[in-house]
C-alpha cells in the first residue's frame, strides 16, 4: 500500500503535485495551476528531499506510529460523512466558467487584497530568517559572536 | 458521466483524508509534513471547485485566497523542515515516538 522508503513516497508525493496542478487546469485556474508547479514541484519538495536527505541516521522505513490504527479508521469516517455531505447536498452550479486571467487576480491582490498581500511578504521574510536560525551550527552561532 | 462539482469536491475529500490520514500514523516528522502538504492541496482543489462552479460576487476571491495559501504553506514547510532538521541535530531522530522530553 505505502511505500516502504521514504524517498519513494517523496518521489510520489512530487507525482501528486502535479496531478493536483493538472486538476487546478482542468477548473480553468492556470496561473494557479503555474503557481502550484514552481512552488510545490519546484520548491517544496525539493526541501522535503533535502530534509530527507539530511537526517541519515533516522528511521527510513516508513514506519506507523502506535496510534496509527485510530488515525486511519478517524480519516475513513471523516471521509464517509464528507462523502455523503457531497451526495446528499443538491449543488446549484453554473455551467460556465468565469472568465479569471492572470490579471483579474494581479489586481485583486493589489487592490482588494492589498493589506494580506504585504503581511504575506513579512510572513515569508520571517520565516526565511527564522529557518535560518534554526539549523545555524554552533560554529557559526560563535563566528557571530567575533564579529 | 457529466463531471460536475461533485466530483471535484470528491477528488478534494479524498486526497484531504488521505492527508489525515498520513499525519496520523506516520512516524517520521517528515512524513507528518508530507500528510499536512497533501492537506493543503486538497483544500486548495476545494477553494478552486467552488470558485469555479459556484457564482459569487467575486470568483477571483477564491483564486486569490489559494495564492494566500500556497504562500503560506511554503513558509510552514521551510520552518517546519527546519525544526526537524534542529530536533535531528540534538536527538539523532525524527520519529514522533521518541520525542517525548515533555511526558513525565
Amino acid at each position: 500500500m505505502a511505500s516502504r522508503n521514504l524517498l519513494h513516497a517523496v518521489l510520489f508525493l512530487i507525482v501528486t503535485f502535479l496531478g493536483v496542478a493538472g486538476f487546478f487546469v482542468l477548473l480553468s485556474a492556470e496561473f494557479l495551476a503555474m503557481a502550484q508547479v514552481i512552488i510545490y514541484v519546484g520548491a517544496i519538495s525539493v526541501l522535503v528531499l533535502f530534509a530527507v536527505l539530511l537526517t541519515p541516521r533516522a528511521g527510513r522505513d516508513n514506519g506507523e506510529t502506535k496510534m496509527a490504527a485510530p488515525g486511519v479508521l478517524l480519516a475513513i469516517c471523516l471521509l464517509a460523512v464528507f462523502l455523503f455531505i457531497i451526495k446528499d447536498t443538491n449543488w446549484v452550479s453554473v455551467s460556465q466558467s468565469p472568465a479569471l486571467g492572470p490579471n483579474a487576480l494581479g489586481e485583486a491582490l493589489l487592490d482588494r487584497w492589498a493589506l494580506p498581500f504585504e503581511m504575506a511578504s513579512v510572513l515569508l521574510t520571517a520565516a526565511l530568517v527564522g529557518a535560518i536560525m534554526l539549523v545555524r551550527t554552533p560554529e557559526e552561532e560563535a563566528e557571530d559572536q567575533l564579529a | 458521466m457529466m463531471v460536475g462539482i461533485e466530483q471535484f469536491l470528491g477528488v478534494g475529500a479524498i486526497l484531504f483524508c488521505m492527508g489525515l490520514a498520513v499525519a496520523l500514523s506516520k512516524r517520521n516528522a517528515i512524513g507528518v509534513l508530507m500528510g499536512v502538504e497533501l492537506m493543503l492541496n486538497a483544500v486548495n482543489i476545494t477553494l478552486i471547485t467552488f470558485s469555479r462552479f459556484s457564482s459569487p460576487a467575486r470568483p477571483i476571491t477564491g483564486h486569490a485566497f489559494v495564492a494566500f495559501v500556497i504562500t503560506v504553506a511554503a513558509a510552514e514547510a521551510a520552518v517546519a523542515l527546519a525544526l526537524a532538521m534542529s530536533v535531528y541535530k540534538n536527538r539523532q531522530t525524527v520519529d514522533v515516538d521518541r520525542i517525548n522530553l515533555l511526558k513525565s
